[in-house]
């Protein structure tokens, strides 16, 4: 217990002062004064580029949560209610395989399929859907999301899985006998009790997905977004204050995030 | 209810598809007869394979991340633990707030745990203890043990919820010690979910980047490190394909191990709540 309190708690503490400090701009030295203004150039600074990389970060996000939401449902219910219980352990291994093995690699693999010598091309110029193969498929914010929708996949699933294995099966029965249609049972009935689980992995999605650098380097060509603005200004760029700062709009983001979800009683689902 | 059979079906074979199919495409450019990554694939080779087995600089990196991955297990095993027991057994006061502090790690990105925890690490340089917190194996290990703590915690957490405590007042009433209760009572039935969570933290902790992007020392290359500098010339591709390769192969036992016990971690589950 104790260590936690010491190196997460302090840490983070440490890193939300550390925002608030300034860097001496020839030793390159952290001066501990106080000062606002890492975060007056964060809101106003060089034409408002920070906001538009938090802004274009949030928004990438947002839809590769919701590409994992309608990707994982059809799979989690498969595999919790129409799936043979004996299939139901294999497929759950299915699931979790990819994450045991390299994500780099995951990512990286994004370029031979969507690059311009890659399979999804070569499958469309076969098909003859294109004329000559694209370049418009990668180093992009599109291909970027998709990669990231692909490797936080398992993280949604797990969670929708777990909370959709719960609901009885007397509650379909039930719904049924009351003379309700599929589209009626699911909004009413499974919606509902899947949501913990829906939020659970969306969580998770959200927030690796707000701190990911390693994608946007790999196959996201020059588009910045805020796990890279962060992890340059600690490294190349050398600004660990505004670093700090860009650091806690996203903890400060995430905070938000959770305490919408909070309500819904998702973070017991954990 | 056959129609949804088949289209919940093809969807889920679909969505499986769109899953694997990078892991595929991991193995078989590990197989690759050139340097190229495209399509269509230019050729069989295992000469990535041999590459590797002479090469020093994968397999230092692939032991360093496995004795960092021990390490971290290993105390997240103890303080993940005994955090789990603190919260089943107990009501204490700021328990919630704690409980929310635990979860914090694995809910943070990466880059949050990491550049918090390598700003401490610089600011605590000079620290009167004398404790050297210069980036080393030692501050990579400090920073992967807190988020292998919650898996930990939520594993053993789970269990303990769901076990009675009469089988260790049985125990007690006939006269054990609390030692003995412990290691013939206790330990058996949260066994599997120390297991399970162990192997969840070691597989974690062995292909995390983040973190140890901001805690690791010049001397520090993980494999996973290391696999992000290869990464940057495409020369080296394959070669870190059949590296990627032969992980998936070593690490299969261990998640039908992990997949298993989860499995009759949720089947104890059902039995003990009377499902």
């Amino acid at each position: 217990m104790g260590w936690l309190l010491v190196f997460y708690v302090v840490a983070l503490v440490l890193l939300l002062m550390t925002s608030f400090w300034r860097q001496d701009v020839f030793t390159a030295k952290l001066v501990h004064e106080w000062t606002t203004d890492n975060y007056k150039q964060l809101f106003t600074g060089q034409d408002g580029l920070w906001l538009r990389i938090f802004g274009r970060t949030v928004l990438l996000a947002t839809i590769v949560t919701l590409i994992d939401v309608a990707l994982a449902f059809p799979l989690a219910w498969f595999m919790a209610r129409i799936a043979a219980p004996r299939w139901r352990a294999l497929l759950f291994l299915a699931v979790v395989v990819p994450l045991w093995s390299s994500i780099l690699l995951r990512i990286f693999a994004w370029r031979t399929i969507l690059g311009q010598q890659g399979l999804l091309n070569t499958f469309l110029v076969d098909t003859g859907i294109l004329g000559k193969p694209s370049s418009a498929l990668l180093f992009n914010e599109r291909s970027i999301a998709i990669t990231w929708a692909n490797v936080w996949l398992p993280f949604m699933v797990l969670p929708i899985f777990t909370a959709l294995e719960k609901i009885p099966d007397s509650y379909l029965e039930a719904s049924r006998d009351l003379g309700a249609g599929a589209l009626r049972t699911f909004r009413s009935v499974i919606f509902p009790l899947a949501l913990p689980g829906v939020i659970a992995g969306s969580i998770f999605v959200f927030s690796l997905t707000m701190g990911d650098f390693v994608a946007p380097q790999l196959v996201g060509g020059g588009s910045q977004v805020l796990g890279g603005a962060i992890k340059d200004r600690f490294g190349v760029a050398a600004d660990v204050p505004f670093g700090a700062a860009l650091a806690t709009l996203t903890l400060v983001t995430l905070m938000g995030f959770l305490a919408l979800s909070r309500r819904s009683g998702a973070l017991e689902n954990l | 209810m056959r129609a949804q059979r088949w289209i919940f079906g093809g969807t889920s074979a679909l969505v499986f598809v769109f899953l694997y199919l990078p892991l595929a495409l991991i193995v078989l450019y590990a197989f690759n007869k050139t340097t190229i990554n495209s399509w269509p694939f230019p050729g069989f080779s295992t000469r990535w394979f041999s590459r590797l087995w002479d090469d020093p600089e994968p397999k230092r990196a692939a032991w360093l991340s496995v004795r960092i991955a021990l390490y971290s297990t290993t105390f997240a095993l103890i303080l993940g633990t005994g955090l789990a027991f603190a919260f089943a057994r107990h009501r204490f006061w700021g328990r919630e707030p704690l409980n929310f502090v635990v979860t914090l790690p694995i809910i943070l990105p990466g880059v949050i745990t990491g550049v918090a925890m390598a700003s401490f690490f610089l600011f605590a340089r000079n620290n009167p203890l004398g404790i050297d917190t210069s980036l080393s194996i030692r501050t990579v290990i400090v920073g992967h043990t807190t988020f292998c703590i919650v898996l930990v915690f939520n594993n053993v957490l789970a269990r303990l919820r769901r076990v009675s405590r009469s089988l260790e007042e049985a125990s007690a009433d006939l006269g054990a010690s609390g030692l003995q209760t412990f290691v013939h009572v206790t330990l058996p039935t949260i066994r599997t979910s120390l297991v399970a969570g162990a192997l969840l933290a070691f597989a974690l902790s062995f292909d995390e980047i983040a973190v140890t992007f901001f805690l690791a020392g010049a001397d520090t290359t993980t494999l996973p490190l290391w696999v992000l500098g290869a990464l940057r010339q495409t020369q080296n591709v394959p070669e870190v394909n059949a590296v990627a390769t032969v992980i998936i192969v070593i690490s299969l036992p261990m998640i039908a191990t992990a997949a298993w016990l989860m499995r009759d971690e949720g089947a104890a589950g059902r039995v003990t709540q009377g499902e």
